[in-house]
This record gives structure tokens, sequence and C-alpha cells, in this order.
């Protein structure tokens, strides 16, 4: 007995796990926080954006250029008083943000953010976790988030909230396909499901300047089909039907305050952020890009070029939002299906007979 | 660690069993729906710990994300309320319990006959796209055609029945004029 825990003890003290769990530790905290803050400061960024759009100033009060807000929205959350109507039905009502918020945050779980680098002969990736269907992975939990949106639209026992409720799960489900068929292209580029392994397929130049990311081998269809898919994915403009403040007062959240209220938010800026961190990744070449000077920055600068690319489409998101007006629901139900959606076949078959060649 | 994946298993098994139970003692049914997805969310876990990740992200994104999404969509635009709970019929207590038992025993004959079969760990199994897409459309093409046709069948027969018969346009409502 005493031996086997000596066992355990030594296979739990062994250097490699010690070091393995430490690094997951701290990156898993690494990774939290970043993207927590990023949810908070893509708020301020769009406040500020569109506000400059519009002609306003946005933020300006709470220090300097306002970017002391997003802590001030977030103080503001949590005292404000948390109302729970009479009429909902409690547990859903409960659950639903939570639903929204968990699943929004664990997908960026297997998003790679950079190359690996080596400590004392182990190798860390800058990464949570490397699956080998990391892909599918952040399908499927995004695929579940949708049940935050359409159980607060029902639990909340309101006419405005179930409409959004539903319009939200119908265009959901209904640009799930355009979005899944979208990757296939490159799926079938790259022959794996592993994030990693599909950025490693895009490194390398054409003519020493023109990268392989997909975008620029044959895939400018795909991502287009996958952008538009995308932005009804995370139900902003000009898809944001499920929330339309002119039709629905606020749609599936208009019972909620307080925290209850911020998680729907939180939840819809995380998915911002893994859409675009999944575009970047696919599309993109994830952290390829020039490379140069010391060791250290030839670790930083991946991470760095990583979270340009990423900005760079939340800037496009918020472009989007300060210039497009919105859908009209049958408009948004005919572009999926009857344009999307055989669109993304279209590119399917062509890449795979290219491929086939 | 072959033990931790058993009680893995287990685990994911009761959750399975304990959502199947549940989902017939709820009355309301949008908590029987919810009971169906963790059903599945299980099974998906089963699956990943026989080796099967393709099997399980597919059990996921299409049977949680994307049909129970549909179930639960029914639900709400129907706004069905809470249902009534029958004693149950004597038959199903003359011939189903009996026939359940029996049923459990084949099942147990038939394992322990196999027995001796290995059992897959998770991992043993290649998921890649290019070993699916080879299974799919070399060795099980025929089933996978044949399945799509029946899919196809099935949403042709739901487009004849949602449709409703052509019928001369219905007169304008008489407006009233004050």
């Amino acid at each position: 007995m005493k031996d086997a825990f000596a066992s355990l003890a030594d296979w739990f003290f062994a250097e490699p796990i010690r070091i393995y769990l430490l690094a997951s530790v701290i990156k898993s905290a690494v990774v939290l926080g970043v993207l927590l803050t990023a949810v908070a400061y893509t708020v301020w960024l769009e406040r500020k954006v569109v506000g400059h759009m519009q002609n306003r100033w946005g933020p300006t009060r709470v220090g300097p250029f306002g970017l002391l807000q997003p802590a001030a929205d977030g103080i503001k959350f949590l005292f404000k008083e948390d109302l729970t109507p009479p009429h909902v039905y409690k547990p859903l009502f409960l659950a639903a943000p939570l639903i929204a918020v968990i699943f929004a945050l664990t997908s960026i779980a297997v998003i790679p953010f950079g190359n690996s680098f080596t400590i004392r002969g182990y190798s860390i990736p800058l990464q949570i976790t490397d699956v080998n269907t990391g892909l599918l992975l952040i399908l499927g939990v995004t695929s579940i988030g949708v049940y935050g949106v359409a159980l607060a639209g029902w639990s909340s026992n309101n006419k405005y909230s179930l409409l959004g409720g539903l319009r939200a799960s119908a265009q959901m489900v209904s640009y799930e396909i355009s979005l899944g068929l979208s990757l296939v292209g490159v799926l079938i580029k790259s022959g794996s499901f592993s994030l990693r392994d599909i950025v490693n397929s895009q490194a390398g130049h054409f003519w020493g300047f023109i990268p392989h990311w997909n975008i620029f081998t044959g895939q400018f269809v795909g991502f287009f089909c996958y952008l538009m898919a995308a932005y009804a994915e995370t139900n902003r403009i000009p898809f944001d039907l499920p929330e339309a403040e002119t039709e629905l007062v606020a749609g599936y959240h208009t019972e909620y305050s307080a925290m209850k209220f911020a998680m729907f938010f939180m939840a819809e800026y995380a998915n911002m952020i893994t859409v675009a961190c999944l575009a970047t990744l696919m599309f993109f070449g994830g952290w390829n890009g020039p490379l140069f000077g010391p060791r250290i920055l030839q670790i930083i600068l991946p991470v760095f070029w990583f979270a340009a690319k990423v900005s760079g489409f939340l800037f496009l998101y918020i472009w989007v939002r300060g210039t497009l007006p919105r859908f009209r629901y049958d408009q948004l139900m005919a572009f999926g299906w009857k344009f999307l959606l055989p669109l993304a076949l279209v590119n399917l078959i062509a890449t795979a007979i290219a491929i086939a060649w | 660690m072959l033990n931790v994946h058993l009680i893995l298993f287990l685990a994911f098994g009761a959750v399975c069993v304990a959502g199947a139970v549940n989902l017939l003692a709820q009355t309301h049914p949008i908590n029987s729906a919810l009971s169906l997805i963790a059903v599945m969310a299980a099974l998906a876990g089963e699956y990943l710990l026989l080796g099967a990740e393709f099997v399980a992200a597919v059990q996921v994104i299409v049977y949680a994300g994307a049909i129970m999404v549909l179930f639960v969509f029914v639900i709400m635009l129907l706004n069905a309320g809470v249902e009534e709970h029958t004693q149950g019929s004597r038959v199903a207590i003359l011939f189903g319990v009996p026939g359940m038992l029996l049923g459990s025993i084949l099942v147990a004959w038939v394992v322990l006959q196999h027995s001796g079969t290995e059992s897959v760990a998770a991992g043993a199994l290649k998921g890649d796209p290019v070993t699916i897409g080879q299974l799919l459309f070399h060795q099980f093409l025929l089933p996978f055609e044949i399945t799509s046709v029946l899919i196809l069948i099935a949403i042709m027969g739901a487009v004849v029945l949602a449709s409703k018969p052509p019928t001369s346009p219905a007169p304008a409502p008489a407006r009233k004029v004050d």
C-alpha cells in the first residue's frame, strides 16, 4: 500500500507532470484574464469607434479617452439591483445567462495563439490544450451556446423575449450549416481537424512575399461565407434580429438586469472574439507573419501577429455595425438558405475538384 | 490510466440513465427536452472514451446542437403546457417488464460470449478527416448514400404535409367604413 502511494506520488511529482501542470495553470489563468479584458475593451472599442463614425466622441469622462469606462460599467453592473420578475420560470431564468457565458468562454481553450517554446527541454505550446478535433470542439461548444439565448427568451414568460428567443434559435440553426460548410474547404486542404496543423499548413510564401494563407490560395469564397455566417451566429448587426431594439424592446434579455444582463453581453463579445480567432486561424494563417530579432522576439512576434489579425476582425465587426442597417426576418432566412448555403456548397465542390485534379 | 477511463465511462453512463429517467419523470416538455440534451451530451462523452472522437463531436454538433434546438424551438413556438401523467397501461406492465428483462439478459449473454474482445481506449482510433472520408466514401458508401436518400424523402414528405392544398383565394374581409 505504501509503495502504491509512493509510486503515485513519484508519478505526480515527476518533473514532466509538474512542468505540465504548472504550465497549464499559468496558461489558463493568463488566457482567461486576457479574454475577459479583451471582452471589456471590445465594448469600449465599439462605443468609441461607432461614436466617431456617427460624429460623436463616445466615452470620454472616465479616465483618459474613456479607457476606464469598462471598469466603471462592471462596478455598476455588480451593484445594481438584480430583479427577478415574479412571472418567470426561475430555474431556467437563472441558468440561461450562465449557459450563455460558460459556453462562450469555453471555446477559447483549444485556440492556439502562437508557436511552442522550450523551457529546460520541455516544449510548451502557446495554447491551453491541443486536441486533434479542435475545430469540431469549437463548433460543438458554440452550437450548445444557443440554448442560453433560447431558454432566456422562453423562461422570461414575455412575448418580446419569446420572439427574440425563437428568432435566435431559428437563425443560429440555419446559419450553422453554412458556417460548417464554409470551413470544409480549408479542411480538405489541410487534412486535419487540429487547429495547430491547419495553421502550420499555411506557412510559407509565394515568390517570397505573398503568404500561403488560405484566403490567398483559393478559399476566398469560403471566407466570405464564413464571415456572413459568423455575423449571424453571433447575433450582430446586420443580423441582430433576436435583440432588435426597434421591434422587440431588447429581445431575449428584456427581463434581465444587473450582472445577468451583463453576462449576455459578455457571452456575445466572447463569441465575437472566438469567431475572429477562428477566422484568423482558418483563413489568415494564424500566427504566421514576418519573424526577426532575438529568440525572445521569435516567441512574442507570432502572438503579436495573431492578436493584430484578431483585432482587425473585431474592428471589421464594429465597422459593419456602424455602416449597415438591419435585415428583415424573411430576408435573413432567404439569404441564409437560398444564397449562402448554395454558395458554400459550390465552394466545397470546387475545392474538392481542384484538390483532386 | 485504464481505471480512470472505466470510472469516467461509468459516470457518463450514470448521467445518461439519470437523464433518461428524468426525461420521463418531468411534467413540463421543456424540462424533458433539456434532460434529453443531457443524455446526448453524456453519450458524446461515452463515444469519446471509446476512442471515437469524430463521432463524439458530431453527436454534440448534430444532436445536442441542432436537432434538440429544433425540439426546444417547437416547444417554445407551441407554448406547450404541463403534461398530465396517466396511471399507465396494464399491457405495458404485463408485457413490457418481462420483455425488458428478457432483452437485458440477451444483451448480457451476447456481451459475455464476446468478453474476450479487446476494449478500445481513448485515442486508439485515428479521427482525422482523411480516414473518415475514406471510410464514408469507400467502405460505407452504399449505406451512406442510402441514408442521404432516406433523409431527402423525409424532407420531401414534411414539405408535402406542411404545404396547404391550393385553394381559391379567400374573399377579402369586408371593411367597415364609419
